[in-house]
């Protein structure tokens, strides 16, 4: 019944993406028309050589990693991808040469910046986050991912995501809001997939053995929750044409700002500050040997974290059509959020207490703590940007760059490289990595290439905001604003050279995981026998 | 589980009893100075929201009691800018500028001023040093070939009026038809010819002959029988090396063959009288200036 069920679904989406295919106003909707198309087809057509066949009983009985692994190929994949989308634009903003005549308007770097931007958060860091949450999870709780299929429905159904987000943006299909950018039907789907990864992830939590829930399950529901509500809030609109992807925001002008900016901020807040605290509570207790330092303080710097980061949206609006009140509020939380984001940072590097001299001997470790150190660094340069007097300075210039890249490359990258490290010798049977020279090499690649990075942006960004209000004694500005941009070329350069080396190290990264896996096999890991047994001795006592 | 002590032997800190795939927590207490340091910024924050707007009721929010605003800040930072150079800027501003001293504060405060009105209205077009751009048909401002004159008075026509816009109707205003309509390619070809011929570079001698008799039958009547040009009809001078949108065989045809037709806004509709003034003595003095 199902079968057929599944049957008829598939033939209507296939007959309506053939129709869009041909009826579609624009280019992007008419090739992700084709695209879905064929995968319906393709669908529809496995469907009926699988019917009524005697399906192959599926062993249920261990952890459900298959769809870890291919988050972890995905993962390293969509990195270099967005890693080297990331060091050419950066090159353009160097040499403008590099938009190339012949490329336009593909090759633009309008068209460049969100594909890079949509790459490296959401599908890196997307693909991270689903994969280390579904291998957290079920190591936390004890239990088999629930729902059958259903995790393999969100691996595929995120890389679509993606898939569509990014030729839409070559395309030319973009909302034009800033890591929002894909169009109407493009967040319909994102929203379908992110359902079924809460149900997935809620399903798996509801079988636990422990009864307590650990921390890092509090961080990643946070984020899987929270970025369901932003999204569905700053994507409300209403299309043009349901054979077209232009669509109309709800909201208008300043309202709309706002809006744009809760979600802006929030994402960095729930996706690259929640989830990643999610994957570091796992990783660096596991990595390190070591109890999480302080279990009150995760418990208060995580409520505090949740109930201070929401309002912190206004402060990316100083001295603007916002009124003055919204921005003092912003600006208020975003500095009461200093120590409770500490508080993670704290928590991770102390439960290397007792184990500090892992840091000379284990690259893996030496990872996750520089990344705690460029979360630390970050969290408290973001509390002071957003103070208004040091923002009137910051605001549009570099500095905003290089404080997104020193907790983009060194928070969240590194973290994520600590956590493939972790688990593709564990996944693929492998004691350790296939060189652990090389993640030597990664890392000091990767940690130089931020210093290089953050540097040129603090020193480029600080420049720029100081010629921008610069002016004479009679008040009359002194520079234009192509004296200042040809006063940054120099760390253009640098800043260019620094993602050369970062991207460096992730191929050397990748490769070591190719490496890895080439001599290793899938393994079946069982979840821990019923917790019956381990309570027996406290009963006793 | 929890009511056994669970000691871990490196810290001898005691754990809170609970275990999810061999990781533990410790019961350490919240490090003072990070509790301290978060009581801290809270007590600040509140203390800044009553100082300043902060808290949103039903139709407004608190104001604070410092009645601070950031739109007053800045409409007083520039009324004080304004009145500091009140004096000055009204002088310049009804001033003659032809009879205007260069001893003049106000001839000084004139060419400063103009600089930066210049960087922030003009350079886009006619770039940072006023040379600008020959693929786009800006022209230099540093030379002494003016298309529309350069005394005083014509330069700060044509920046309060402009060139060929339709929102001043005493913009500078001339339009080239574009010979592609009106001869055929050889005719242009051989046009072309001779003003390669008269602007002294190589050129064919032959159809430059023959392109003096289109010349003088079309072009000569706003460019002049020699290509001296025309300022009161923003005709440029053609027997010179110097170029609008340049002077080489393949541009000159492009131009004759479509014409040309530069556009500048009338800078009357968006500055100050005396920033007029004081960019119009700002180019005067570059080098050009008549």
């Amino acid at each position: 019944m199902w079968d057929y069920f599944k049957l008829i679904l598939l033939g209507l989406v296939a007959l309506f993406a053939a129709i869009a295919a041909d009826w579609g106003h624009d280019a992007a909707y008419k090739l992700h028309a084709a695209l879905i198309f064929v995968i319906a087809l393709g669908m529809f057509i496995w469907q009926v050589r699988q019917i009524d066949t005697e399906k192959p009983q599926v062993d249920t009985s261990g952890y459900m990693d298959g769809v870890i692994r291919a988050g972890v190929i995905a993962t390293g994949f969509w990195g270099i991808v967005g890693f080297l989308v990331g060091v050419f634009i950066a090159f353009q903003l160097a040499f403008p040469a590099l938009n190339f005549d012949w490329g336009q308007p593909f090759t633009n770097f309008g068209r460049l910046r969100p594909l890079h931007t949509s790459a490296v958060i959401f599908a890196f860091g997307g693909n991270a986050l689903i994969m280390s949450s579904f291998y957290i999870v079920q190591r936390t709780c004890g239990a088999r991912l629930w729902g059958g299929n259903t995790a393999w429905f969100v691996f595929w159904g995120y890389q679509l995501f993606i898939v569509m987000a990014a030729t839409g943006y070559l395309l030319g299909a973009t909302q034009s809001k800033e890591y929002a950018e894909p169009e109407w039907y493009v967040d319909i789907w994102l929203t379908i997939v992110w359902v079924a990864f809460l149900a997935v992830y809620m399903g798996t939590i509801f079988k636990r053995q422990e009864k307590h829930i650990y921390v890092a399950n509090w961080f990643l529901l946070a984020f899987i929750i929270t970025v369901a509500m932003l999204h569905i809030v700053n994507n409300l609109s209403i299309p043009v044409s349901i054979f077209g992807s232009k669509s109309v925001q709800i909201f208008s002008g300043v309202q709309d700002a706002m809006t744009q900016w809760w979600y802006g901020h929030n994402a960095v807040g729930f996706f690259l500050t929640a989830g990643f605290l999610g994957m570091m509570y796992y990783f660096v207790p596991k990595q390190a040997g070591r109890p999480v330092y302080s279990y009150k303080l995760s418990i208060i710097h995580f409520w505090a974290l949740i109930f201070l980061y929401i309002w912190a949206g206004p402060h990316h609006l100083h001295y603007t059509a916002l009124p003055d009140w919204a921005s003092t509020l912003g600006m208020v939380f975003s500095i009461i959020l200093w120590m409770p984001s500490w508080g993670g940072m704290i928590n991770g590097l102390m439960t290397l207490q007792g184990a500090w001299d892992k840091l000379r001997t284990d690259p893996i470790i030496r990872m996750m703590v520089i990344s705690l150190a460029f979360y630390g660094m970050s969290t408290f340069e973001g509390p002071m940007m957003s103070i208004k007097a040091v923002n009137s300075l910051s605001h549009y210039t570099d500095w905003t760059i290089g404080h997104v890249h020193s907790g983009a490359l060194g928070w969240n990258g590194m973290i994520t490289f600590g956590a493939l490290y972790f688990l593709t010798p564990r996944l693929w049977g492998r004691k350790q990595m296939y060189s652990m020279a090389a993640i030597d090499w990664h890392f000091w690649l990767a940690t130089i290439g931020i210093v290089l990075y953050a540097a040129s942006m603090w020193v480029t960004g600080i420049m720029e905001g100081l010629m921008w209000r610069e002016v004479d004694a009679q008040g009359f500005l002194v520079n234009s604003f192509a004296d200042t941009v040809s006063a940054k070329f120099p760390m253009y350069v640098v800043r260019g050279l620094g993602g050369v080396l970062y991207l460096t190290g992730a191929c050397i990264m990748v490769w070591n995981m190719w490496m890895t896996i080439r001599g290793g096999a899938p393994v079946k890991v069982a979840p821990p026998a019923a917790p019956v047994a381990a309570a027996q001795p406290a009963q006793a006592a | 589980m929890a009511d056994k002590k669970d000691i871990d032997e490196v810290t001898g800190t005691d754990t809170t009893g609970h275990e999810w795939d061999g990781i533990k927590e410790l019961n350490n207490p919240l490090p003072r100075w990070w509790l301290w340091t978060f009581y801290g910024t809270v007590a600040w924050g509140l203390a800044y929201t009553i100082a300043y707007p902060a808290w949103p009721l039903i139709n407004s929010a608190t104001q604070g009691v410092l009645g601070h605003s950031t739109r007053a800040e800045v409409a007083q930072e520039i009324a004080e800018v304004n009145a500091r150079n009140a004096e000055v800027s009204e002088r310049l501003a009804a001033a003659d500028l032809s009879t205007l001293s260069p001893d003049d504060p106000a001839h000084r405060f004139g060419v400063a001023g103009g600089a930066s009105v210049f960087l922030a209205n003009c350079s886009q077009c006619h770039g940072q040093g006023a040379a600008g751009v020959q693929a786009a048909g800006y022209p230099n401002l540093l030379d002494d070939a003016w298309l529309w004159g350069g005394t005083l008075e014509d330069i700060e026509f044509t920046v309060r009026h402009g060139i060929r816009n339709d929102t001043d109707p005493d913009a500078r205003w001339s339009e080239m038809p574009a010979f592609g309509d009106i001869l055929s390619d050889e005719e242009i070809a051989q046009t072309v010819e001779h003003v390669l011929a008269i602007s002294g570079q190589e050129h064919d001698a032959a159809m430059a002959q023959q392109g003096m008799v289109w010349f003088e039958e079309q072009c000569s009547a706003c460019h002049g029988l020699n290509g001296e040009g025309d300022r009161s009809l923003g005709a440029p001078t053609l027997n010179d090396a110097i170029w609008l949108y340049g002077g080489d065989r393949e541009t000159l045809i492009e131009t004759v063959t479509y014409s040309r037709f530069g556009v500048m806004p009338a800078w009357g509709e968006r500055l100050e009288e005396f920033e007029i003034k004081a960019v119009t003595l700002y180019l005067h003095q570059l080098g050009g200036g008549e």
